[in-house]
């Protein structure tokens, strides 16, 4: 099962050019979304969705929120080592 | 042209003979079966048929309209996908197992009265056991029992329930119920726990991660989607379930994002989804029914796929814990798209099926003004990005390079995974086909409008922005080996307890009482009895050796003189006959 042969070839993401592509792409495509948002007309159900980058800054703060959250609340009171139950 | 059977009569049938079968001749029956059972689906009319006379009622194994058929096709489509990619699987307990869990699902959905659903319920449970404990493992065998008794107790309050409702109503139908009075709450609280709503979720993120690798893809399918179903049929409109569809919705992201084991990830995942569809069923207008179906639809298999890409990844290497794996891309790259496939799909990316039908759900809470239930959601859909969408995939094929090399997946693995994927990809691209199967004509629904689309966009691409940043600045909590608890501390530690608490209790109440009444007061009453006929002889002779002379010194030796006699039942004839007189006429003068 164990199929561990370290090799010298290198893949894909271990060229860091090819990562650093990746995040340009990703940084630029953020920026075209915030960008589009200018043109289009929009018909919600909330007055708060038509505020400017509402869902951009939502997703991001809920994220973040979250990460805090599970890390610094909740992983303290439930985590147990690993042999707890047995 | 024999006429169609029963739904769920194919799979059932069919697991029966597949124990005859070995090799390929095997694996061509169990190919054929959700072929023949979705012919024999097509065939079936509109409409109750398999209508079977029953102790005065009536039982109806095959109820037909728009809403059963969606899940029919479904759990007809992933009983084939599952089955392609257990192919290598040759085990017939699994291989029965699994055809016959397929065809009691079939028989939930298709039961058109109480009795019918009930039987194929619980068999969901006894078939969904036995591709847990397949895996053969400590923790498997512990959590199938635990499996096995949640959902024994789950059987048993709906079972209460179904009793009241039908001694109230007369009738074993099984339709339209609605929360009114104490049958429907227990019917309600059973279909709950097989929901897995908050609380009684555990059975779900315990017991799923520890299955066999192909059985968790039967089981992520069944039994939530089932107990879906049944709330869409009996339920609909209840706005309890508004509030416990959003909680679903919301709490589990919290875990799976400190989750270690990625099948335990895509278990909390499974909740949260559901949590939609439930959400959706509460609302109750035709848009959210539309929706929550739409979403158990897609959601059968893109959360299929994804499990089938971790089955695949543990298959390989034996790991399945984030710590382990990492940067499996290089050598599994076909496996590691059709996993981000599966994210793009759970975490509603345009283009991909959960795109169509989650938003369907989101709309309709909006289109109520469902203010707060609809920032749950939204908070749901940036978090199940988070977890499902980039988590899984980073972690298990990026990240860190954990030096494994294994082989890509088998043949048949791809297969099913790339028929998942194509189906997850042509849906959300072609909203229109999933449309037409929905209960509710027309949908009426265009998800693809500019400002959706762009809003969509947003709140995902900037919930990455957050993952990476996070990640980049070490906050991203680390993957560490440990258990979290969840709600189930209180049954698995409380079960201890309370088994050490009655242990103290109740063997100390055996021992006092071993000790006063087996050998204290039996004890007593035995030598009692043994001495009785001496004791009784003494006391009526005694007076009379008293009148005699030197009654003093031969007292102790008349005694031992009785005590010998009737001790060895050598009694003189005229002593047994004075004591008997005596004795008669002792109870004479007591009467």
């Amino acid at each position: 099962m164990d199929t561990k042969t370290p090799d010298k070839k290198t893949y894909l993401f271990d060229k860091p050019k090819n990562v650093r592509r990746v995040f340009i792409f990703f940084y630029s495509t953020l920026v075209v979304l915030l960008i589009a948002e200018f043109f289009v007309h929009k018909h919600p159900h909330f007055p708060w969705e038509q505020w400017w980058g509402f869902y951009a800054v939502y997703g991001f703060v809920a994220c973040v929120l979250l990460v805090l959250v599970a890390k610094y609340i909740l992983r303290p009171i439930v985590k147990r080592r690993e042999d707890y139950y047995d | 042209m024999i006429s169609p059977l029963p739904p769920a009569a194919v799979f059932i049938l069919g697991a029966l003979l597949i124990p005859f079968f070995k090799g390929h001749l095997r694996r061509i029956v169990m190919l054929a079966l959700p072929v023949l059972a979705f012919i024999n689906l097509i065939h079936l009319p509109l409409g109750d048929s398999w209508v079977v006379p029953f102790l005065g009622q009536e039982l109806v194994l095959a109820r037909i309209d728009r809403l059963s058929l969606v899940f029919g096709y479904i759990f007809i489509l992933i009983g084939l996908i599952s089955t392609i990619y257990a192919l290598h699987v040759e085990e017939t307990l699994q291989n029965v197992a699994g055809a016959l869990y397929t065809g009691s699902a079939l028989g939930v959905v298709f039961a058109g009265d109480f009795f019918s659903f009930f039987i194929f319920w619980e068999l969901l449970t006894v078939f969904c056991v036995q591709l847990i404990w397949a895996r053969r493992t400590r923790l498997s065998m512990g959590a199938g029992y635990r499996y096995l008794l949640f959902h024994a107790a789950g059987g048993l309050i709906l079972l209460a329930g179904i009793v009241m409702r039908v001694h109230h109503t007369g009738s074993i139908e099984f339709g339209l119920i609605g929360l009114n009075g104490p049958g429907s709450l227990l019917i309600f609280l059973g279909l709950g726990i097989n929901c897995a709503w908050p609380f009684v979720h555990t059975w779900l993120s315990d017991a799923y991660p520890e299955a066999t690798i192909t059985g968790t893809i039967f089981l992520s399918a069944f039994t939530t989607k089932a107990a879906v179903y049944a709330l869409a049929r009996a339920y609909p409109g209840t706005e309890a379930l508004i509030y416990i569809g959003a909680a679903m919705a919301g709490f589990p992201i919290f875990f799976a994002v400190i989750e270690n084991d990625l099948r335990r990830v895509l278990a909390y995942s499974l909740i949260n989804q559901v949590g939609f569809m439930v959400c959706g069923i509460g609302i109750g207008t035709q848009l959210a029914i539309n929706g929550a179906v739409a979403h158990a639809f897609n959601d059968v298999l893109f959360k299929g796929l994804l499990f089938m890409t971790m089955g695949a990844v543990m298959y390989r290497t034996g790991k399945i814990n984030a710590t382990d794996i990492g940067g499996l891309y290089r050598t599994m790259p076909l496996t590691c798209i059709f996993c981000i496939i599966g994210a793009a799909s759970i975490s509603a990316f345009p283009l991909f099926s959960g795109f169509v039908s989650k938003s369907m759900v989101m709309d309709a809470a909006g289109g109520e003004h469902l203010r707060l239930v609809w920032f749950i959601l939204l908070f749901a859909s940036a978090g199940v990005f988070h977890h499902a969408g980039i988590k899984i995939p980073y972690f298990a094929f990026f990240s860190h390079d954990s030096g494994l090399r294994p082989k890509e997946a088998p043949l048949h693995m791809l297969l099913a995974m790339g028929l998942a994927a194509f189906l997850c990809i042509f849906i959300g691209s072609f909203p229109q086909y999933l449309y037409s199967i929905l209960p509710f004509q027309p949908v009426g629904y265009e998800p693809y409008t500019v400002p959706h689309v762009l809003a969509q966009t947003q709140i995902l691409f900037f919930s990455a922005l957050a993952f990476a940043l996070l990640l980049l600045s070490g906050i991203y909590p680390a993957e560490i080996r440990c258990v979290n608890l969840d709600a189930d501390w209180f049954y698995r530690k409380g079960g201890r307890f309370f088994y050490g608490l009655m242990d103290t209790v109740f063997n100390n109440v055996n021992r006092v009482c071993d000790q006063w009444l087996a050998k204290g007061v039996t004890g007593g009453i035995n030598r009692f009895c043994r001495n009785a006929p001496v004791r009784i002889s003494w006391w009526l002779l005694m007076p009379f050796y008293r009148l005699g002379k030197h009654a003093a010194e031969k007292s102790r030796h008349y005694a031992q003189t009785i005590k010998a006699a009737v001790e060895n039942g050598v009694v003189p004839i005229g002593l047994s006959a004075a004591v008997s007189g005596l004795f008669v006429l002792l109870l004479f003068f007591l009467n």
